[in-house]
């Protein structure tokens, strides 16, 4: 019951939904609500820990997944009560604050592995296959959970917070309460994300979450373009599969994040979804009408 | 004496983080950019002054051509990343500047190997007893070297005609423009100093630790916006404040907090506080 798909590629399909996930979780907060975060490995890092400390002791593997969404959710909302006090450039410093701090506290802590990390975490009792289907159709449903939210009351809401705050509190949206609900909801899904991946490695390590991890996050929704499902997606797909299929590239897969990040804001800032657009735009107007 | 030695470690380190954040913040308060690749000039200040050291054993010389040859390259940066994306909302150049500046330290690792390289004679190896305790020239040249760089700085836009139209342009640009002061001009040699600046931070550090690394800029680069922002976004001379504050905090910090918190994180735990209570930083004017 595989459909003929070996380890390697179970492996890589699974990792391919916890990419998904995270990147459309970090969509919510930065895409649909405009707020920036820098900070978003630290969500991922607290539903992993979380996640693995419960089912170290005993606690069923979805129980524990599902309380480290929780976890993460309440840091979240916490993190998330800065970007009522500050805004924009400040809000990215702070978020990226909080992405360095998350480091510095769990290496320090004994009970949490500190420096080495947590090792020997339970199996999840899935199977590869079933662990695979169960990333998939987390990312799935994450995914589409996006496509609706967009359409409600609160996606519009979100959409003119981003566009402009205070035109958005001048029309009476409570501004505050719905960008905590943003950040409550991307970073439930980022701890949910965490506990699969806590589970899938078996073992975590502060450095897994750190700034890097967080710009990793972020590349994928830039790269697809801000606020845009499914160019992130084909992103989160792209840039997870990149370094697997070319193992050479491995050497340089940080100089490519770079570069991409960099060559993206500089020549095209509205990302994939924006040159698609592009693209067909220009396919369209030479058809002869 | 613990807490004296102490004290004067942070003041280095501090001379230090104000070299860097200086630049940044003066990028910050004439373009709204956080210029997170600024301490990747850093690191590239380091790697020539090292390398221009070993080759003339001229240990002046080669912070000459760092600081200079940097300046340049920051200009470049401007012309070439910037420039062509201000008018875009500030995230954009804020992240393609932190894309930037990952790729330069892999371009570093790359290039001059991932262990990092010393100087063949370790400049500046002496060191003196002061008020009973031991310190490395280094060091004392570290803070002398800041304090007459960042003297230099306040001259410069204090008492020149360029410095004047500057400190015009950071004020109210479009006045400035309106009276006849070239702004890109004005740009480029605010990219220049700054870059500069960080450039002889890096020389510094180089002869510090008589090493310097790829990554030796990932630290410095996010805690000197942490002092930017400490500061008062744009405000030179809050910026000089909190960086020497920082460097002090981290010193006992690290002593006193070591058990909860590892030193990086220091800063920022501090930053975060502080923004919570002064959302527009320690120093910074609160907006209308």
């Amino acid at each position: 019951m595989s459909f003929g798909l070996g380890a390697y590629e179970m492996t890589l399909l699974t990792t391919i939904g916890i990419g998904v996930t995270l990147a459309l979780s970090l969509n919510l907060i930065t895409g649909f609500c405009g707020q920036i975060s820098l900070g978003h490995a630290a969500f991922y890092g607290t539903g992993a820990y979380t996640a693995a400390m419960l089912t170290k002791s005993g606690v069923p593997f979805v129980l524990a997944m599902l309380a480290g969404g929780a976890m993460a959710a309440a840091v979240g909302i916490v993190v998330g009560l800065a970007s009522l006090r500050v805004r924009h450039d400040f809000l990215a410093i702070t978020t990226m604050g909080v992405s360095f701090l998350f480091v510095g506290v769990v290496r320090q802590q004994e009970a949490l592995g500190g420096e080495l990390g947590v090792s020997s975490i339970p199996d999840h009792g899935f199977g590869k296959f079933g662990f695979m289907l169960l990333a998939l159709v987390i990312a799935a449903a994450v995914a589409l959970f996006s496509i609706y939210l967009k359409r409600t009351w609160m996606g519009y809401a979100f959409d003119s917070i981003a566009d402009d705050e205070d035109t958005a509190r001048t029309v009476g949206i409570d501004v505050g309460q719905y960008k905590l609900t943003a950040f409550a909801f991307g970073t439930a899904l980022a701890g949910v994300a965490g506990g699969l991946y806590a589970h899938q490695v078996r073992f975590i390590s502060p450095e897994s979450f750190g700034f890097i991890e967080s710009i990793t996050i972020l590349s994928m929704v830039v790269v697809g373009g801000i606020g845009s499902v499914g160019g992130i997606i084909v992103a989160a797909v792209i840039l997870t599969m990149l370094p697997q299929w070319f193992q050479f590239i491995e050497q340089y897969k940080l100089l490519l994040y770079g570069g991409l990040l960099f060559a993206m804001m500089r020549f095209s800032p509205g990302g994939l979804a924006a040159l698609t657009r592009k693209a067909l735009d220009q396919i369209r107007s030479r058809q002869p009408t | 004496m613990l807490l004296f030695e102490l004290f004067v470690q942070g003041l280095v380190q501090g001379s230090i983080y104000a070299l860097i954040a200086v630049g940044l913040t003066l990028v910050y308060g004439l373009l709204r950019i956080l210029h997170v690749a600024h301490a990747g000039l850093f690191t590239l200040g380091g790697y020539v002054g090292v390398i221009v050291t070993n080759e003339t054993g001229s240990l002046f010389f080669a912070l000459l051509v760092a600081m200079i040859g940097v300046g340049i390259v920051g200009m470049g940066i401007y012309k070439l990343c910037y420039q062509p994306i201000l008018r875009y909302p500030p995230f954009v150049a804020l992240i393609a500047s932190i894309g930037l500046f990952i790729a330069m330290e892999e371009i570093y690792r790359l290039v001059f190997g991932p262990y990092g390289i010393s100087f063949n004679e370790p400049p500046l190896p002496a060191s003196v007893e002061l008020l009973g305790m031991q310190l490395k020239s280094a060091e004392i040249i570290t803070m002398v070297g800041s304090g007459v760089l960042i003297g230099a700085l306040a001259l410069l836009s204090a008492r020149t005609r360029i410095g004047i139209a500057w400190r015009a342009t950071v004020t109210v640009p479009e006045i400035a423009e309106s009276f006849g002061i070239n702004i890109e001009r004005v740009r480029y040699l605010n990219f220049f100093v700054g870059s500069a600046l960080a450039a002889a931070a890096g020389v510094m550090v180089a002869v510090l630790n008589n090493l310097v690394e790829p990554t030796m800029g990932s630290v410095p680069s996010y805690k000197a916006l942490a002092i930017i922002v400490l500061g008062g976004l744009g405000d030179v001379r809050g910026t000089l404040i909190a960086a020497l504050a920082l460097g002090i905090i981290e010193a006992y910090g690290t002593i006193y907090l070591g058990q909860f918190l590892d030193r990086d994180a220091i800063a920022f735990a501090f930053l975060i506080i502080v923004l919570m209570i002064r959302p527009q930083g320690l120093f910074g004017r609160a907006l209308a």
